[in-house]
């Protein structure tokens, strides 16, 4: 008896592995990738102390310590490229943050469902436009002789502004045609969370003659701060991540002094320039800022007792 | 005293009503004009457009501008490339991810956590730009098509996302059952959880696919061979760096004229270039909306 019993489990111990086995089977391909295409760059990082040699390969190059570094820290592009990057995350983030939280509680309290679901349908389209194409509208709408822009700009008899050409303006534009472009998409997540919130609280504020603005004040607002909170710590954690393709596509050799950030830098004197050492120093520099700023602000997070990632 | 009250507050809130919807109507307005005229500019002709006659209706109707797009073989040639890298592409990547997502979805999964790590660490740390440009060039990937459906296969946000909608739709009752009639983990897979999950497929086929239309990064790294082109490297040229091919601007040869139709061709070609993400949208929003809410489900 006992025996059979201990025979059973061990074929189902067996069937148990097997059945992993299998499993395994499903996460391969995409296991495989990781590694090619993720962990062995990582171990590539190694050329940021290194002096890239073709023949010699990753592995042979001799090494340089922190050269690289140190050239990047003292060149005259840094104070730049940290100003630019960091200026327009900033900015960007301090307009693109809050914007989706104030047009979902509108929406949210929109009386007639079809204006919402209109309004939603509308705002979420840009969202799907590619970076390329946005830049192109900036172009033609920005244009100093031909873009609507400056013709209502002239219409009002001032003269006209040349955006795209102008270190001045490029942090605007890159800003403001962001949150055109992303704060409908944005709202998304923050109208999951108002729409479930128990339908009872709204009845007993209406008993108690709560406004409309009181509800958003009291019941909206404290119920989708979690989620705020979890949102800000992601968006921080990115200050550095600036999007290459949209300031790639919307740079100039004019808009330049304003428009270099680290991501661009990083693609010019990597591949452009072909120096390889020299660029992944740059990047791996970038990483780290991100993830020291990602887990301080956690940290702060943390302490303020509110929601955190870890 | 009480009815009194009431109707102040209903006031209040009436106020509110007008001043949301004002601003609703704003908001849309400046979502809707900016793609209006891009229309209505596209069909204008090019001397109304440059004397600012067009504003709210297209002036000296047109197709001019389209007939130039439709004609110009290297539009038609990263369409095909961008049909193709979009198809293979998500096809592949839907597949992979949905693959992996179900294991790391199965609470027995032994090295279930520590998969889940080995993924999410390469959301925060990447080799950066050269290493990953080193790896693709020693795979012998540079400047072939199979890049563009390989490189960004599988990203970890779609991962979570499929595993987030496994482990809440697909129960381990379920497997226990079919393992009884002597299905394995890889048949089940197949015939009884791909079937079950059809709207997470559509959710990660749209979100592949979005991407893949409308990525540009990876193939300016790493195709430099122009028939490889996808459609938004076309666009770049023509967009961005004014390189029309010849045959669009074509015999025109005052630089003031080359400028103009240059200009149109450029109203028309993003109207070209969104038409089928556009069109498709509407019909499709629902998923996408879905993706995001999955995504806000903590895992």
């Amino acid at each position: 008896m006992k025996s059979s019993y201990k025979k059973k489990s061990f074929v189902a111990s067996i069937k148990r592995v097997g059945g992993d086995y299998q499993l395994y089977l499903l996460l391969l391909p995409a296991v495989l990738y990781m590694i090619i295409f993720h962990y062995l760059p990582m171990y590539g990082v190694q050329l940021a102390f290194k002096k890239f040699i073709i023949l010699k390969g990753i592995t042979g190059s001799p090494w340089v310590g922190v050269k690289h570094f140190a050239r990047f820290f003292e060149s005259i592009q840094f104070t730049r490229l940290i100003k630019n990057t960091l200026g327009l995350s900033f900015f960007q983030l301090i307009a693109g943050f809050p914007l989706p939280i104030i047009l979902a509680l509108l929406l949210n309290q929109a009386r007639h469902p079809s204006v919402k679901k209109i309004v939603q349908t509308t705002i979420y389209a840009p969202h799907f436009i590619s970076v390329v194409v946005l830049s192109g509208m900036l172009y033609v709408f920005l244009s100093p002789v031909s873009g609507i822009v400056n013709q209502i700009i002239q219409y009002f008899g001032l003269e006209p502004i040349y955006f795209l050409g102008d270190p001045k303006w490029f942090k605007s534009v890159y800003v403001i045609s962001g949150v055109w472009q992303s704060t409908g998409w944005g709202t998304i997540i923050y109208l999951a969370s108002l729409s479930s919130i128990d339908p009872s609280l709204y009845e007993a504020s209406i008993m108690d003659g709560a406004s409309k603005f009181q509800q958003i004040f009291f019941i909206e607002i404290p119920s989708i701060l979690p989620t705020a909170v979890i949102l800000l710590i992601l968006n921080v954690g990115r200050l550095m991540e600036v999007g290459f393709q949209k300031a790639y596509t919307l740079q100039n050799y004019m808009n330049l002094e304003s428009s270099e950030i680290i991501s661009t830098y990083i693609y010019k004197v990597g591949l452009l320039k072909s120096q390889y050492g020299y660029s992944t120093a740059i990047g791996l520099f970038n990483t780290l800022v991100n993830i020291i700023l990602l887990v301080s602000v956690n940290e702060v997070a943390k302490r303020l007792k509110q929601n955190s990632l870890w | 005293m009480s009815k009194a009250l009431k109707v102040k507050v209903s006031q209040s809130d009436k106020v509110f009503d007008i001043v949301n919807y004002a601003i609703l109507f704003i908001v849309f307005l400046s979502v809707v004009l900016p793609l209006y005229f891009i229309v209505i500019a596209s069909i204008s002709s090019p001397d109304a457009i440059y004397s600012g006659e067009v504003r709210f209706i297209p002036k000296d109707i047109s197709l001019e501008g389209y007939r130039k797009i439709f004609g110009d073989k290297n539009i038609w040639l990263g369409y095909k490339n961008s049909l193709i890298y979009t198809t293979l592409g998500t096809i592949i990547s839907v597949i992979v991810t949905m693959a992996a997502a179900y294991p790391l979805s199965r609470k027995s999964f032994t090295g279930r956590n520590v998969f889940m790590v080995f993924f999410i660490i390469t959301m925060y740390f990447n080799g950066g730009l050269i290493p990953t440009y080193l790896v693709v060039k020693d795979l012998g990937l540079l400047n072939k098509w199979p890049v563009m459906v390989i490189v960004g296969m599988v990203s970890v946000w779609n991962l979570i996302i499929a595993r987030t909608f496994f482990q809440h739709s697909i129960p381990d009752e379920l497997y226990e059952a079919a393992s009884i009639d002597g299905c394995g983990q890889l048949t089940f897979f197949v015939q009884v959880v791909m079937p079950l999950s059809k709207a997470i497929a559509a959710v990660l086929a749209l979100y592949y696919g979005v991407g893949q239309w409308n990525e540009f990064f990876r193939a300016l790294i790493y195709l430099s061979d122009e028939a490889l082109y996808p459609l938004q490297l076309v666009l770049r040229s023509i967009l961005i760096m004014n390189q029309n091919s010849d045959n669009m601007v074509g015999d025109v040869i005052s630089m003031m004229e080359r400028q103009k139709q240059a200009e149109l061709i450029k109203y028309g070609v993003i109207i070209v270039a969104s038409l089928p993400v556009l069109i498709l949208y509407p019909f499709l929003q629902k998923y996408f909306v879905k993706g995001v809410m999955i995504g806000s489900l903590k895992g």
